[in-house]
């Protein structure tokens, strides 16, 4: 029951970080209805800048946690979503309207392209992060097993919920947020009703981008060790994630991360963790096979 | 009209210069390129020894980076507005080397493979330009069987490696412990590969175009992660090495053989070279890839080839039509499979040893660029595109540091300024005869 709890909480930990990921493949695809390929690099990005800039306030002399968490979490954000930006006015807006792979394709080449730009600059080898934020609870001993509940992962969950809640009022009952369901239901009416439909692209690219690099920030503290090849995995894991939740549905993002993270923990804790990426794969398939519309998702009809 | 004005366009004076807007763009994409650069390249972690990380700065480069945007958007900006943008997507004169390409593919193959018989016999080539020319050829058989997959049935398959890797563990364990020959394994290894691609086909066919995509990478890496960690079949990271050559007709090609057998040159009564057996597994493959070539040219004349290309382009219609979109998707995967598990083969005899290092997915990102960039559905293009990736990064030993940089640079660059491929070739293989339509 503890080993349970535990496993529980590492879960959640877990699900949180895919959920910030997945968020950004949900929303791009619900309105340009393309996987973007390169997500998975934004958030490695987000985990390298966030490093970086805990090095340089370390060397600037800032050593109130709480001071340096905020200014790392906001300049990694604003550094991010620059490349976020970028990445789609580069990539993916001149293929607009091209034919079906072409993004697909793009945003593969891409992902290569980040992977070795942060190999050659910063290095391949695995940056170590010393832990920042120590201590924690012990939820309950039993058996001698105790269950932690360290300050790091209430500050993930409890991170991850405020970003959530702030993200869904944003789309619900800002003009912005109008502005992106209205491109998402019928891009071209959209425009034709005034909404300045690139803008309204960008700037999804940059929210997803912003909460990748929160996801990257997160991943940084919590393992301690960045390298350039983490955005693979995570952006493969984050995108079943999108998938499992129902593409294209916010919820489904959230619910679907905490339900990878929640697999991934119950899996390496209870059968093997040489495996555990399988489980994931094998999940993404599953889900595509026997219910392809995701847990909250739309049925997609195909008109001719 | 677009001929009239450009003709136009050259009598008219040229449009003058507003030379503020074009300034303040090429700052702001500057200042964007400087935004990037800064955290990443102006700043690099560097270890100082102990696990922990020290910083050194690099601003030069970030001015360079700044300056290089601007001018080049200034430049760019300047081109177009001269050009009055007629052909942004440009490249007039490589489209017509195209259309030129695509009329006398003929002559154009005949003359390809009549170099990459000689190769060997020309009076330049090394040991070393045949073992490159040897690696090409697999890429180009490997391109040339995900071209079926890709370029004619239009499924974006991301795990292709997947079906080489199964091709070429197939080889090395019927090797190890069966005792086979890498000719006896060969249809085993492309009967494997392919009950392999239907296994996966199966209950993922139905899906579109880009989750497919996905679900074909996850299986890629599934067959990697099961590769490295059953480690008691196939021996994990330490791969499986040994695996033996490719004989002549039962002629092994070694300085001496065991009792009873005779080696290549003996039977040949030459002096023995250990060139005549890279030689020999150039020809190999060489015949394997036109194989390929010569199959592939065959079935898209058939029914079943026709309906890849029908259901490449049209799904619905199709399904009106009364094709079984599975079966017939089914099909393309599996052959496209084969020939991936054939190249495997081949690729572990000619290393002797493998291990799941070599079945990455950059592997399986390679060959998609080869069939991409060569422009998806056609056959030359896949060849000039193979010859491009592989041998450009030898000859730059340079520039190896740059070599992925440089690549999915160029996956990027070329799907924006050509998105159907550097040789485009979406032509219909059959037109309706306006003699045999009137009939």
């Amino acid at each position: 029951m503890a080993y349970f709890l535990q496993q529980l909480i590492n879960g959640l930990t877990l699900g949180s970080i895919y959920a910030l990921i997945a968020i950004g493949y949900t929303m791009v695809y619900g309105i340009i209805g393309m996987i973007n390929f390169a997500h998975g690099e934004i958030y490695m990005i987000g985990a390298f800048i966030s490093i970086i800039t805990f090095l340089v306030l370390g060397l600037a002399g800032v050593t109130y946690v709480p001071l340096a968490l905020a200014v790392v979490l906001l300049t990694t954000m604003f550094f991010t979503s620059v490349y976020g930006w970028a990445v789609e006015r580069i990539a993916y807006r001149p293929l607009r309207g091209s034919f079906r792979l072409a993004p697909l394709i793009s945003a593969i080449g891409m992902s290569i392209f980040l992977q070795n730009y942060v190999q050659i600059f910063q290095g391949a080898r695995v940056k170590p992060m010393p832990p920042i934020v120590q201590g924690g609870f012990t939820v309950i001993e039993s058996g001698g097993f105790t269950v932690r509940l360290s300050y790091l992962q209430l500050f993930i969950i409890v991170l991850t919920v405020g970003l959530m809640a702030g993200f869904t009022a944003l789309i619900a009952s800002t003009p912005l947020g109008r502005a992106q369901r209205a491109c998402e239901q019928d891009m071209r009416m959209a425009a034709l009703l005034g909404v300045d439909v690139d803008r309204v692209i960008s700037l999804t690219f940059v929210m997803g981008a912003a909460l990748a690099a929160v996801a990257g920030l997160m991943v940084t503290l919590y393992y301690g060790v960045v390298d350039f090849f983490i955005g693979f995995l995570a952006g493969v894991k984050a995108f079943t994630a999108a998938v499992l939740g129902g593409i294209g549905s916010l919820p489904g993002a959230m619910l679907g991360g905490l339900l990878i993270g929640l697999i991934e923990a119950f899996w390496s804790g209870y059968f093997s963790v040489e495996y555990k990426d399988v489980s994931v794969f094998v999940v993404l398939v599953l889900v595509l096979v026997f219910c392809p519309t995701g847990l909250l998702g739309r049925p997609e009809v195909e008109k001719v | 009209m677009a001929a009239a004005s450009g003709l136009a366009v050259d009598k008219l004076p040229k449009p003058p210069v507003f030379w503020a807007p074009l300034v303040k763009d090429a700052a702001l994409a500057a200042l964007v390129a400087v935004l990037l650069s800064l955290p990443l390249v102006g700043l690099q972690t560097y270890d100082i020894g102990g696990g922990a990380l020290g910083i050194r700065t690099h601003f030069d480069w970030v001015g360079v980076a700044g300056a290089v945007v601007f001018a080049g958007r200034l430049g760019l900006r300047l081109l177009h507005h001269l050009w009055g943008g007629r052909d942004r997507r440009a490249g007039p004169s490589l489209a017509r080397l195209a259309a030129w390409g695509n009329r006398q593919t003929l002559p154009i193959a005949l003359v390809g493979i009549g170099f990459a018989v000689a190769l060997p016999l020309l009076p330049f080539s090394s040991r070393y330009l045949i073992d490159l020319g040897t690696t090409v050829l697999i890429y180009v058989m490997l391109g040339w069987g995900l071209n079926i997959v890709v370029g004619l049935a239009g499924l974006l398959d991301l795990g292709y490696v997947a079906f080489y890797a199964v091709g070429a563990y197939t080889s090395a364990l019927l090797a190890r412990d069966l005792g086979f020959t890498f000719w006896e394994a060969l249809p085993f290894s492309g009967a494997v590969a392919a009950s392999f691609g239907i296994a996966l086909g199966f209950p993922v066919l139905r899906l579109r175009g880009d989750y497919l995509a996905i679900v074909t990478l996850g299986f890629g890496e599934i067959i990697r992660i099961v590769l490295l960690n059953w480690a008691s079949v196939t021996g994990g990271p330490n791969g499986i090495s040994e695996i033996p050559r490719p004989s002549f007709f039962g002629l092994p090609f070694a300085r001496s053989a065991p009792e009873g057998v005779a080696t290549f040159h003996q039977f040949l009564g030459i002096e023995f070279s250990p060139e005549h057996r890279v030689v020999f597994l150039y020809f190999v493959i060489l015949a394997m890839a036109l194989v390929t070539n010569a199959f592939t040219l065959r079935i898209r004349r058939l029914p079943v080839g026709r309906a890849w290309e029908a259901l490449r382009e049209d799904e619905v219609a199709c399904r009106a039509l009364g094709i079984n979109p599975t079966t017939v998707k089914l099909s393309a995967f599996a052959i496209g499979a084969m020939f991936g598990g054939l190249a495997g083969c081949f690729f572990a005899a000619r290393q002797g040893f493998i291990s799941p290092e070599s079945f990455t997915f950059i592997e399986s990102a390679t060959i998609l660029a080869i069939v991409v960039l060569g422009g998806m559905g056609s056959q030359l293009g896949v060849v000039l595109a193979a010859i491009l990736l592989v041998s450009l990064p030898e000859f730059g030993r340079a520039f190896a540091e740059f070599r992925m940089l440089i690549f999915g640079a160029a996956m990027v660059g070329v799907m924006v300024w050509r998105p159907r491929g550097l040789i485009a070739h979406r032509e219909p293989t059959i037109r309706l005869d306006p003699y045999l339509a009137a009939r």
